[in-house]
This record gives C-alpha cells, structure tokens and sequence, in this order.
C-alpha cells in the first residue's frame, strides 16, 4: 500500500492530470446531472448576473432593429384583431367558434447570453423557475423558432438554440404537408436541414418550413425557415434540405417562451402508449 | 509569493471576461471561436508547480464553461494543455537557469520561442476542445476545419496581446 502511494505522490503530476480529465469528462457526459446540481444553481447566479448587467449596457446598440421588428409584429396581429374585421350589425350571425379552450401561454422573455459559433449552442434568458419558466417549454420569436428551454434555475434560464448538435425538432412543409426533422449540422448559423422527407414528392426552392405541431413542445405552424438546397444522396429514399432559418439566431433580443397548458395530459397519454 | 502570482490573478479574470462578454459573441461564417482565455496557462510562471498549474487550468476552463453552459469542455481542454506545458517549454528549448525571474512571454523569451510554445499548446487545446465538443467521429472533417481555424485565430490574437502589453525589461 505504501508503495503505491509512493509512486502515486513520485507521479502526481500525472495522477492529478487524470483525475481532472476524467472529472471533465464526466462533466460532459452528465450534463444534466450537474444541471440539477446545488453547484449549477450558484454559477447561474454568478453568471447571470453578469450578463444581465453587460446586456443592460449593449442592448443599446440594437434598438433600432429591435424597434423595427415589434413594430412589423404589431401590424401583423392588428390584421388579427377584430377591429379590423367588417363588424355589420343588421343581421346577427351564428358563429361556431373552435378556440374554446386556451392551449398555450406566452412569457416574454430577454435573451442576456447567445451564441452561434460553436457546435452546441446555448442561449440564457432573464426568466427562470418563478416566472413560471420550466424545463421544455418552447422558445419562438416574431420571426419563427428560436429554441427550447434545457435548464431552469430561480431567475434564469438556458435555452438549447436550433444550432445545436442535439437539436430535433418535428416540421413539415407547409405546401404539401410532408413531416421531416429539423437539425443542425454545424457551420453556417444562418441554415438548417431538414431530414426524412420522401424523396419522391416534388419540393421547390422557397417552400417554407414550420413545425408539424405533433411534438409536445411546439405550437403548430411556427415558422422555421425557407427551401434553399435539395438534394438525395445515392441510394437514399429521402432528401436531404438546406434551409434558411427564418429567424436570426444572431442578433436575438425578446423572445417568447411558450408553455403548453396540456403538456402533462399529452405525456401522460403517450406513457401510456409505452407502458402497454 | 503572493506578489509574484498577483499579477497572474488578474489575468484569470480580465481573461474570462473578455473571453465570455466579447469573444464568444463573434462569428465569422460560425467555424471561428479564438480561445484567448488560453494566454493565462501560457503566461504562468515558470517555477509553478505541477498541482498549481493543473487546478489554475481547470479553474479558468470551468470558468469559461459556466459562462456558456459547456460544462467540463473547456475544462478537458485547458488541463490537457496545462499538462503538455512543461512538454512543450522543453521542445521549445527550456531556458538553462530560472535565474534573473525569467517569465514565458515574448519580452524574455524572444518571439521564436514564444511561437513555437504557443503553437504546440493552442494546437492541442483547440484539438481537445473540438475534438470533445463534437463527440463523433462522423464529424471529423468539421472538427479539423474548426481546430484549424480556432488555433490560427486564437495564435494572432495571443500575439498581438503580447505585443500590446509588453513590458520592457529594464
């Protein structure tokens, strides 16, 4: 015994380089252990104060595009309103109306950290557990989908960006209403690909892409992005699609959190499925 | 003892925070990430022992990671860098005596020197980092294209740092 550890202090160099890859590793491969960790809660609150202080200071340099794109979001849900719709009031008409019950409700939220340079991106938000932020809610902003929540401390809150290796989201063309799944493949932060469509159907460049609605997470029908590539590799019965993402995942300022109110009966149903 | 390393304190931090508020928000075609934080285990003193320079290393990459929820991936990097340091002081051809405070930047080394240290360390850091970042070997294309780039990026910036906070000996 005394021997090894002689030779263990001779070597402790080494030793101690061992123990600090493999608790590295370790580190990696149980992300989200560490996530539900007292230790993650601490370095989000170390972290997140810092990044709200120096967001405080650089937002200023985005307004003008950020005013902008409220704006054009304004005049697209005034087009909703029913002001703007021919109220006659002569005859009174029966409506049968499907929006009976609520399914989703929006927080907004602000993105104090992002980044798109790396091959798994993360995106913080200044809300977290007591705003009622919860891990896999669903991440948009005006111009489509932006991410999904992967972990909550009390105030803040990482959203895994679309530019992420483990990203998967469920989409479909809209014009033919095709499903496919939606990754990233590292590199160009400003496209996508879209995978398992059938080759036989026809796609054209500029088809828009937006989510399928069947995941549990997002809203159906939020946009992902537009065709720009297509092709099939040799003895592959599917496509594989290069698409713009719609929204800029570079210069994120306001973003929505959605929460599905019928999160939990859907799980609960599809457990069921799997318990059988 | 505590003045010598004074200066090294300093830079952890100032090095973390330039890193995390600036350099990782800068995105030239999403392959370039430089990794400046580095330049803090390459300005270690020489005379740091080996459990020192190896904790030092795994703090200021667990620090990064904090910043941009990558648990342990920079960490990884950082210590297999700090343990091929000593490695590399000798291929770089270690200086004969410590004597006269010697410390391993471009001032009392020479740029050759400080080069080819630099070169063989953000090499193999940038490589781990990549490496385990992707964690396939499908992508290893793309990881040798990001090693790349992130080491010629993360070599210009660490020079320039050098020469822009160069201290004359007297």
């Amino acid at each position: 015994m005394r021997h090894i550890l002689a030779f263990i202090w001779k070597h402790n160099f080494f030793f101690l380089f061992l123990l600090l890859e493999v608790l590295s590793v370790i580190l990696i491969a149980n992300k989200s252990f560490y996530q539900r960790s007292v230790l993650s809660n601490a370095t989000d609150r170390v972290t997140g104060g810092i990044f709200t202080t120096w967001s405080g200071i650089t937002s200023y340099f985005s307004l003008r595009q950020e005013n902008q794109r409220l704006a054009e979001e304004n005049v697209r849900l005034h087009h909703i309103l029913t002001k703007a719709q021919l109220t006659s009031d002569t005859l009174s008409v029966n409506v049968t109306d499907t929006t009976y019950n609520q399914q989703y409700t929006y927080t907004v939220a602000t993105v104090i950290s992002n980044s798109t340079n790396r091959r798994d991106n993360y995106i913080m938000l200044n809300k977290g557990k007591r705003h009622g932020i919860e891990r896999d809610m669903a991440v948009i902003n005006p111009q489509g989908v932006v991410g999904t929540v992967v972990s909550v401390s009390e105030n803040f809150s990482w959203v895994m960006s679309l530019l992420n290796k483990h990203t998967k989201v469920s989409a479909r063309i809209d014009r033919l209403n095709q499903m496919g799944t939606v990754v990233w493949e590292g590199g160009n932060p400003a496209s996508g690909t879209l995978l398992d469509i059938p080759a036989h159907v026809k796609i054209n460049k500029g088809d828009t892409i937006a989510t399928s609605g069947y995941s549990h997470i997002f809203p159906e029908g939020i946009m992902l992005g537009t065709v720009e590539e297509i092709e099939v590799e040799t003895g592959d019965h599917f496509y594989t699609i290069r698409f713009r993402f719609s929204a800029d995942l570079n210069s994120l300022r306001h973003v929505y959190v959605v929460n599905n109110l019928f999160n939990k009966e859907q799980l609960e149903l599809r457990k069921n499925i799997i318990n059988e | 003892m505590n003045k010598a390393y004074g200066k090294d304190i300093l830079r952890f931090f100032l090095l973390i925070a330039v890193q995390v508020l600036i350099l990782d928000h800068i995105n030239l075609g999403g392959y370039v990430n430089p990794s400046l934080y580095v330049l803090f285990i390459l300005l270690l003193p020489f005379e740091i022992p080996g459990w020192a320079l190896l904790i030092s290393a795994f703090l200021i990459g667990f620090g990064v990671d904090s910043f941009s929820n990558s648990t342990g991936l920079h960490a990884a990097a950082s210590v297999f860098m700090a343990f091929l340091r000593p490695w590399a002081i000798r291929m770089a051809g270690a200086p004969a005596e410590y004597e006269g405070n010697l410390k391993p930047g471009i001032a009392d080394m020479g740029f050759r020197w400080f080069f080819a240290y630099t070169l063989l360390l953000v090499l193999a850091h940038q490589f781990i980092l990549f490496l385990f970042e992707a964690f396939r070997l499908a992508e290893t294309g793309y990881v040798l294209i990001r090693v790349l780039a992130g080491s010629t990026f993360t070599i210009i910036l660490i020079i320039l740092t050098e020469y822009l906070f160069m201290q004359k000996r007297k």
